[in-house]
């Protein structure tokens, strides 16, 4: 589903953020991408979803190359990855129903399809009943939830998140990790990039880790 | 296709309820267009009407003749006969003294001191039009010519040179309008483009979140470029609405004016043609300065 092979990313005046990066991951897998922060973590999310674009090496994401896509398919390959963000990136002026609507707003789905999938995201992550709810009444946890509801409403193959603890105590941090975990169940490809190593253990899942941009330990396609 | 529309339609009136929400600062951008935009299609108007006053008179050379004091009116009479045989005249329109001063009493309001007069010092005029084939200048100067030679004349006057001196000033005044239009046209797009682009960086940080889920250009440009396109619709219509107050208040003098002339001239607003130019205009400029500011911009605004 994602495959990296030598992708490094440097940055104009030669900070190399991911050096010689390769690693495979297979559909329905999900991984951990950990490393202390400055490691490359979310240098390597963003280069998976075209934020950054590698300088050397070949990504491959959803049978895509990157580098082969244009500035004007960006939007369509964004579509098919769900993002979640350690700051939510929620917009603060719209409902949580409309928060969770806008990739689904803006692919064109018909008005009431929305409405359909917007509640089955809301139910999911258990915020139907703040469907109305500004987001800034929410508390963090229900923010990041919504975040969450967002990045699946329109039932992405792969699902990235960066940092989606970060800001949440031990208690809503298992039930967001929990979360994805079950969307893992049912199928969709994850990777979460997170230093929180409680979570890393409690799922067992595979692991990545990032040390100073370079690939320096990887679990294998068992899991932990 | 029903859903393109749709869609459209939806962010026409989200883009309205955009408007209506800040209505202070979309009166403000509207009234500025609208002022922008009544000055060149005003001094249309007034150019088009005197226009209108001048076209009465367009291409029609009339030769005044001013006869000698003691012509009497046989003598003019005969002048009169004489000149209508001329080859290249079409009439000639005779004007006793009497009649002469009648008509000077009627519009100058100077009765009273005409009345201190012992006499009449106005002399018969003889008006001569000439042939549609003889009305260029060259034919005209000869006729002009011919008509001086006679014994009874003291003065001979072509009136047309000011109605051609008013014609190349219309001109003038025509092509110095395109340009006002054309500088404030541009100031439109300016203003409009400047409006836009405040209102794009407003909404960076929504900007950035469409662009990650996978919102397209198009999308994101969509409501700016309506927001544009309505504004200056506005401000089209409010410019007409100027426009038409001005006209409205001038009317009354305009016409008691005319009036003093004895002239039939009376003032005409904007016509159904010159109104939907003017809205056209607005929309038109709006949108091209919100399509300018929001892909000057949205390029700049990408995730991180």
């Amino acid at each position: 589903m994602i495959s990296f092979s030598n992708v490094t990313k440097r940055y104009p005046g030669g900070h190399e953020a991911v050096k010689n990066i390769n690693f495979d991951l297979a559909r329905e897998e999900m991984a951990f991408l950990t490393g202390h922060s400055g490691a490359g973590k979310s240098t390597l999310l963003k280069l998976i979803t075209l934020i950054e674009r590698p300088t050397r090496g070949q990504a491959i994401v959803n049978n895509k190359n990157l580098a082969r896509l244009t500035r004007r398919q960006i939007p369509y390959f964004r579509r098919d990855v769900g993002i979640v963000f350690q700051d939510y990136k929620l917009l603060y002026d719209r409902t949580a129903f409309d928060n969770v609507a806008l990739p689904l707003v803006v692919a064109g789905v018909p008005h009431r399809e929305i409405a359909r999938r917007v509640r089955a995201a809301l139910d999911k992550v258990g915020l139907l009943h703040k469907e109305r709810a500004y987001p800034i009444t929410l508390s963090g946890g229900e923010q990041q939830r919504i975040g969450i509801a967002r990045a699946v409403v329109n039932k992405p193959p792969v699902l990235l998140a960066d940092e989606p603890t970060g800001n949440l105590d031990e208690a809503l941090s298992d039930e967001i990790m929990d979360l994805f975990h079950a969307f893992n169940q049912v199928g969709v490809t994850v990777l979460i990039a997170t230093h929180d190593q409680r979570q890393v253990r409690r799922l067992q899942k595979r692991v990545l880790e990032l040390r100073q941009g370079e690939m320096v330990y990887d679990s294998g396609t068992k899991d932990i | 296709m029903k859903t393109y529309l749709l869609r459209h339609l939806q962010v026409f009136f989200y883009s309205l309820g955009q408007l209506a929400r800040t209505p202070f600062a979309s009166l403000m951008t509207i009234a500025v267009i609208g002022i922008a935009l009544a000055l060149p299609s005003g001094l249309y108007v007034l150019i088009d009407n005197i226009q209108g006053v001048s076209a009465g008179w367009d291409g029609s050379g009339k030769i005044s003749l001013f006869l000698k004091q003691g012509t009497g009116d046989k003598g003019a009479q005969r002048l009169a006969k004489k000149i209508r045989g001329m080859a290249t005249v079409a009439a000639v329109d005779y004007m006793s003294p009497d009649q002469a001063l009648a008509e000077f009493r009627r519009l100058s309001g100077f009765g009273d001191a005409l009345d201190a007069l012992s006499e009449n010092p106005l002399p018969a005029v003889l008006i001569v039009r000439p042939t549609a084939n003889a009305d260029n200048p060259t034919n005209l100067e000869q006729l002009l010519n011919e008509l001086r030679q006679l014994d009874q004349v003291d003065l001979a006057q072509l009136d047309l040179a000011w109605v051609k001196r008013l014609y190349a000033l219309l001109q003038l005044a025509r092509r110095g309008i395109w340009i006002l239009a054309l500088l404030l046209g541009l100031a439109v797009v300016l203003i409009m483009g400047n409006t836009i682009r405040l209102a794009v960086l407003n909404r960076r940080d929504e900007i950035e979140v469409i662009k990650l889920v996978g919102g397209t250009n198009a999308f994101i440009r969509r409501p700016f470029l309506y927001t544009g396109l309505l504004q200056g619709l506005a401000g089209g219509l409010a410019a007409w609405g100027l426009v038409s107050t001005v006209l409205a208040l001038l009317t009354q003098p305009i016409n008691e004016l005319a009036s003093l002339y004895a002239s039939r001239f009376s003032v005409h607003a904007l016509d159904a043609r010159a109104t939907a130019v003017l809205l056209g205009a607005g929309a038109v400029l709006g949108w091209l300065g919100s399509r300018i500011a929001v892909s000057r911009h949205l390029h700049d605004i990408e995730p991180k």
